[in-house]
């Protein structure tokens, strides 16, 4: 069982017109095996959390903490946070010219297990991974997100979900871009990976509707930089019924 | 960061009415107000420009002959002064390359300062060859080479520069391409101060075929400049130009200049040239300039590309959220830019060494 824990976490950017802070004392925990959804307008501050996890450069902490386990995250850099079992799918991946796909996938492995792993079981994880979020296998020779469809985009982000095997992930707008059936089908992946390794979840969304195919335990409401309201499933369904609107005025 | 820059500034001279002399007396000093020298301060050649001596330092592996059957200048005259001077040694070492199974291998040690090298190197009818030409050793260097890639003959040529830091090394390789045959020239351009590659093609028949691939890799205060020139002076032929390179640190500097001209002659053309810098630092700069030009219309096709990008904080940050630290996430990005070109040397040793050479150079072990 593990823990990650988000305490009083304050997060500004630099902007041109000088230090901008996004968030403002955020407080969170999440544990093993559970699902929080973090829902909330636009510019609440979603993806700002999302990246202060996976400590981005451009996020400066200015207060607070994040402990996964106990241990300051804070201090760790973003490839010590994966090591320590922290992900982070993204909403807009890269692309990475001169890398294949099953290069990268290989070499994030062995960064994070601190070992290679072995070539035939390896190759038979991921081509079955690869099967399961319906990906052609022509696509492990490709580069990494290169020319890639926003839909396989984010397939790719839950194959190293799958294959990386993190205490926790933090999936940022996952659900954008996608339609009904690529949602389908990278929710399974995400309800895949939790079963198998009992994931912690945090789930970043704008939208209601990948909520019908990840259930979460928790639905926090993010307003301004700040948790405004939090409760269980049935927030979620408010939230699809009323919107944000009472949250702004 | 450099874009895709059409010549701006300097007046663009017609590549195919360049001065060619034996004679180092026809050419003016060199100068940046000189089109072909206008990226390289003259300092940089430390006196090949004024004269040369010949060449001390050894080469080991496949046999030269100090004559033969052949003549200087046949491919090309000089097209610069300091090839010129190489010229005017008047010592050509003779390289016969009959088909042999296996590549050939000749290692240049240079030894010395201020010293040419003149080659001529013949790939006989129906003959097919891989030759290995691999440039080590320290001083300055400069040095001439003509190709001659007989008719249905199939040749390799590999042009390694892994020079001393402190080394200079200029080299101009023309190539002349008969009928039906095809020639792949892979310049991989690592160590050395200075260095300067001036590979050019042109054809002695119809139906031939030129790839032209470079790899090079510049970091701290080098020079790496590559300027392939393909003269299509007959029908039918093709050719592929595509150079990658990664830069360093503040002051490295690469240039590429890719000409390809198209003479009313050549109807049939097939052409494409292309040049990428990868950029891993602020500061270094990528000059890359593709000229075209294309006196019919009755070609296949001619294109170019050229694009410089830096390795951004967003790649490396993605690689990181992966597990994968810094330095390793620099070496992925850029081993596997430059391994389309250095695969294709078809040496795996080589190969190897050459990946090797290049994870020192990113680790700051090596310039």
């Amino acid at each position: 069982m593990a823990i990650l824990e988000i305490k009083n976490l304050h997060v500004s950017v630099e902007t041109e017109a000088g230090s901008k802070e996004i968030l403002r004392g955020v407080d969170l925990t999440i544990r093993s095996g559970e699902t929080h959804a973090i829902m909330g307008p636009n510019g609440s501050g979603k993806s700002t959390l999302a990246y202060s996890i996976a400590g981005h450069p451009k996020y400066e902490v200015t207060e607070g903490e994040i402990l996964l386990d106990g241990e300051n995250v804070l201090e760790m850099s973003p490839d010590e946070r994966a090591r320590a079992g922290l992900f982070l799918a993204m909403q807009y991946p890269v692309e990475i010219p001169g890398i294949s796909v099953s290069n990268f996938l290989r070499t994030a492995k062995t960064a994070i297990d601190g070992e290679a792993p072995a070539l035939r079981p390896w190759i038979k994880e991921v081509k079955e991974a690869m099967t399961n979020l319906r990906m052609d296998a022509a696509f492990s020779e490709r580069n990494v997100n290169e020319g890639f469809s926003g839909g396989e985009k984010k397939r790719h982000e839950i194959l190293q979900l799958e294959l990386l095997k993190p205490a926790f992930a933090v999936l940022d707008e996952t659900d954008s871009g996608l339609d009904v059936d690529a949602l389908k089908i990278v929710s399974e992946g995400v309800n895949r990976a939790q079963e198998a390794n009992n994931l912690g979840v945090l789930l970043i969304t704008h939208y209601t509707r990948i909520l019908k195919y990840i259930k979460p335990d928790f639905v926090h409401v993010f307003v301004a930089g700040k948790v405004a309201e939090e409760g269980g499933p049935e927030l979620a369904d408010r939230l699809e019924a009323e919107g944000y609107d009472r949250y702004l005025s | 960061m450099e874009q895709h820059t059409h010549g701006a500034g300097v007046p663009l001279q017609i590549r195919s009415e360049r001065l060619r002399s034996a004679n180092p007396k026809d050419f003016p000093a060199v100068t940046i107000r000189d089109e072909q020298w206008r990226y390289l301060p003259v300092e940089r050649l430390e006196g090949l420009d004024s004269e040369v001596q010949k060449f001390a330092g050894s080469l080991v592996g496949f046999p030269v002959q100090d004559s033969g059957n052949i003549v200087p200048g046949s491919i090309s005259l000089p097209e610069d002064l300091v090839a010129a001077n190489v010229f005017a040694l008047n010592d050509t070492k003779f390289i016969k390359l009959v088909s042999a199974d296996a590549p050939e291998l000749l290692e240049i040690k240079a030894s010395g300062t201020k010293q040419g090298l003149q080659f001529f190197i013949s790939n006989e009818k129906f003959g097919k060859n891989t030759l290995v030409l691999n440039h080590t050793g320290s001083g300055s260097l400069a040095e001439l080479i003509e190709i001659e890639v007989a008719d249905e003959s199939d040749l390799t040529l590999i042009s390694i520069q892994n020079l001393e830091d402190d080394s200079v090394i200029t080299s101009s390789q023309f190539a002349r391409l008969g009928r039906n045959s095809k020639f792949k020239h892979i310049v991989v351009s690592i160590g050395g101060k200075t260095i300067r590659v001036v590979p050019a093609v042109s054809f002695a028949g119809t139906g031939a075929e030129v790839e032209m691939l470079g790899a090079y890799f510049a970091n701290g205060d080098q020079h790496i400049e590559h300027r392939p020139f393909v003269d299509h002076n007959m029908a039918n032929c093709t050719s592929n130009v595509a150079y990658k390179g990664a830069l360093q640190g503040a002051k490295a500097h690469t240039v590429w200049v890719g000409d390809v001209l198209i003479r009313q002659a050549a109807e049939g053309t097939k052409t494409y040239e292309l040049n990428r810098n990868l950029l891993l630092t602020d500061g270094a700069r990528a000059d890359s300039v593709p000229n075209l030009e294309i006196e019919t219309g009755q070609i296949e096709g001619a294109g170019h590309a050229s694009a410089s990008g830096r390795f951004d904080d967003e790649q490396l940050f993605y690689l990181q959220a992966r597990g994968i630290p810094e330095i390793e996430a620099k070496r992925l990005v850029v081993k596997g830019f430059l391994n389309d070109v250095i695969s294709q040397i078809g040496l795996p040793d080589l190969q190897e060494e050459l990946n090797g050479i290049i994870e020192a150079k990113l680790e700051g072990k090596q310039k």
